[in-house]
């Protein structure tokens, strides 16, 4: 891209507002962003938005089970004759929570900081990161965060119980605490690495940039200058891929609660409504489809929508953000 | 160079060192105690102890970790808890056997198709045709397998009646076409992503505009100079494909009842089978690795330029 567009030259705004405005003369993107806030606002606040509605995810109605969609339950009833929607919606809640926890351990803070690190320092820091990472990477991931999934679990639910003991919290095994610990955990090894690698690469090359030299010459300490002056650099490439990598989150959530190892308490999640519909073995998936499409339709188009929103934006991002690459 | 290919060749059996600790420490530290699960109705605390003697269990852990690399170095992964006295490896072999020609047949129709595709639309940036199939490849990368699979079963296998429902015949039967359709979808979008990417890349090269500068033919420039030259970072992909051909279609194997080790590897999750999980672990990061490092010293065989460096 030419570096022609009369905003980049316009001083007075800041590269947010400049991005913000080039982003939204991108139809499609506005439209990804409008689906995510609408998706993840309805989670946010689940409670409210079926409580106004006056249903709540484990009411059975037995004698309108598996039943299509109506004016009543808008997505139908699952076999149990529980609402699809209400479902759906806490269900995204249960995405919303646990892309919370893993981002924010994961990629943000842990990647972040150790490619700061690795980056700036370089010499056995670096190594010492890298290979870890390599280390992490080298496993099949799907079997790795079954494994881990498996066997922390139990310890947790452990650690949980002791905490309770000890202190006059009762009840944290039963919110699902353990299940976000977990899930957490699981996904950890694999979501710090690609962020870690990606800053690593970008300090690498601003730590000889002028700027920085120039402000490690007027004595800048060393922690000021990573979050103060380099950090900031980091910053647009960090939002594409995490815009990337927000929509596999939701994805694993659907693959590791398929696998029963998700969430494990009465919530619904979107990969537990999946699982239960069509089965561990997958097999009733067909006869679903044939007769209660919704049932399975229902949570599969919101990982769709996630996914797919989360990787348009993340292209449109990439565009606005870093006009090089293309 | 050389010195590169040689440091990446003796870092890998460190790497496999340091995995294979990791496997084992999780198995090891994992819930439920493998002895009680053996010995089931017949558990008794002296019996418990006797099988536990017997079996190195009560050994400290670096030797109990050492037995654990001398017998997986020579092939020996211990016996399954479940199966009884079944080795892991007669246990596991076949089934990767199968899960790896799934792969092997998704690899193929995602690199088919994504790749044409992918330097297709690279040549065409800027018409109508280039983000009409980026487009398509996000919505298709979208699509979960748990939708994909179903779908494809009720479309080809029950209205079309082509393909039976399920079934498996190896690479060379007909009834891999579907799992391997199901397996192959995102891989599809994930290289017409990469080729378009590293196509529009080499298309901005100064020897492409050398090239056609001095007369050759569109063809030529097309094909001898971009594409080869566009292909190369996709061979960077392809050691996570081999790689793939360990964990990756676990849920397609379920969905068309393939007997590949996606059941195994959930159900040895279920009953606790730590043997059998630690072998799978092992071996995908094995392949994993071994994959990667070939793929590093082909590269270095196919582009000269890393080569000369």
């Amino acid at each position: 891209m030419v570096a022609e567009t009369p905003d980049r030259m316009d001083p007075g705004r800041s590269p947010a507002s400049v991005a913000w405005r080039r982003l939204r003369r991108k139809k499609l993107a506005m439209a990804a962003l409008v689906i995510l806030a609408t998706l993840y606002t309805l989670g946010l606040f689940a409670p409210l938005v079926t409580g106004a509605l006056g249903k709540d995810y484990s009411d059975q109605n037995l004698l309108k089970a598996q039943h299509g969609p109506d004016a009543e339950n808008w997505f139908g009833t699952d076999r149990l004759g529980r609402d699809i929607f209400t479902r759906v919606i806490w269900g995204i809640q249960t995405t919303v929570i646990i892309t919370l926890v893993t981002t924010l351990t994961g990629s943000l803070i842990l990647g972040v900081s150790l490619g700061l690190l690795a980056g700036y320092f370089r010499g056995r820091v670096d190594t010492a990161v890298m290979r870890l990472g390599e280390v992490v990477s080298s496993f099949p991931d799907i079997l790795l965060i079954i494994l881990i999934a498996a066997t922390v679990r139990p310890r947790i639910v452990e650690l949980v119980r002791d905490f309770e003991d000890a202190t006059f919290f009762s009840g944290l095994v039963a919110t699902g605490v353990v299940d976000f610990i977990v899930i957490g955990i699981a996904l950890l090894p694999l979501s710090w690495f690609g962020t870690m690698r990606l800053v690593r690469g970008q300090v690498l090359a601003l730590r000889e940039s002028q700027f920085v030299e120039a402000a490690y010459s007027i004595g800048t300490s060393t922690p000021r200058l990573l979050v103060r002056h380099i950090f900031p650099n980091v910053v647009s490439p960090l939002i594409v891929t995490m815009s990337f990598g927000l929509g596999a989150i939701a994805l694993s959530e659907v693959v590791l609660s398929f696998f029963g190892l998700g969430v494990q308490v009465g919530r619904p999640s979107l990969g537990r409504m999946i699982g239960e519909t069509i089965g561990r073995t997958g097999s009733s998936g067909v006869s679903v489809l044939q007769n209660h499409p919704e049932q399975l339709l229902a949570p599969i188009a919101v990982v769709f929508l996630m996914i797919f929103c989360w990787n348009l934006l993340g292209d449109a991002l990439n565009d606005v953000l870093n006009p090089r690459t293309r | 160079m050389l010195t590169y290919s040689l440091r990446r060749l003796l870092w890998t059996p460190v790497l496999l060192l340091i995995i294979s600790f990791f496997v084992f420490l999780l198995g090891t530290y994992g819930p439920g105690d493998p002895v009680e699960v053996r010995l089931g109705h017949n558990y008794t605390p002296e019996r418990a102890e006797r099988l536990r003697d017997r079996l190195g269990l009560n050994d400290p852990f670096f030797v109990q970790y050492g037995r654990f690399v001398g017998r997986a170095a020579r092939g020996n992964l211990g016996e399954s808890l479940t199966f009884q006295n079944r080795d892991v490896i007669t246990l596991i072999a076949p089934k990767l056997l199968t899960s790896a020609q799934l792969n092997i047949a998704g690899s193929i129709i995602a690199i088919c198709f994504g790749v044409p595709l992918g330097f297709y639309a690279a040549r065409r940036q800027g018409t109508w045709i280039d983000p009409t199939l980026v487009f398509c490849t996000l919505i298709i990368f979208a699509l979960p397998v748990f939708f994909t699979g179903p779908f494809a079963i009720l479309i080809f296998a029950v209205n079309l009646d082509w393909v039976p429902v399920s079934g498996w015949g190896g690479l060379f039967d007909y009834r891999v076409v579907l799992p391997a359709l199901t397996t192959g979808l995102p891989g599809i979008a994930i290289f017409v992503r990469l080729m378009r990417a590293s196509t529009l890349d080499v298309l901005g090269q100064e020897y492409i505009q050398t090239a056609r500068s001095k007369g050759l033919s569109a063809g030529v420039v097309n094909y001898r100079h971009v594409a080869r030259n566009a292909l190369l970072p996709i061979v960077t992909i392809l050691g996570f494909t081999i790689a793939g051909l360990f964990g990756g279609s676990l849920i397609t194997e379920l969905m068309f009842g393939i007997p590949g080790i996606g059941r195994l590897a959930l159900e040895s999750v279920f009953s606790r089978d730590y043997p059998v999980i630690m072998a799978l672990t092992l071996l995908g990061a094995t392949a994993l690795v071994v994959a990667n490092l070939i793929i590093d010293i082909v590269y270095t065989v196919i582009d000269p330029r890393i080569r000369l460096q």
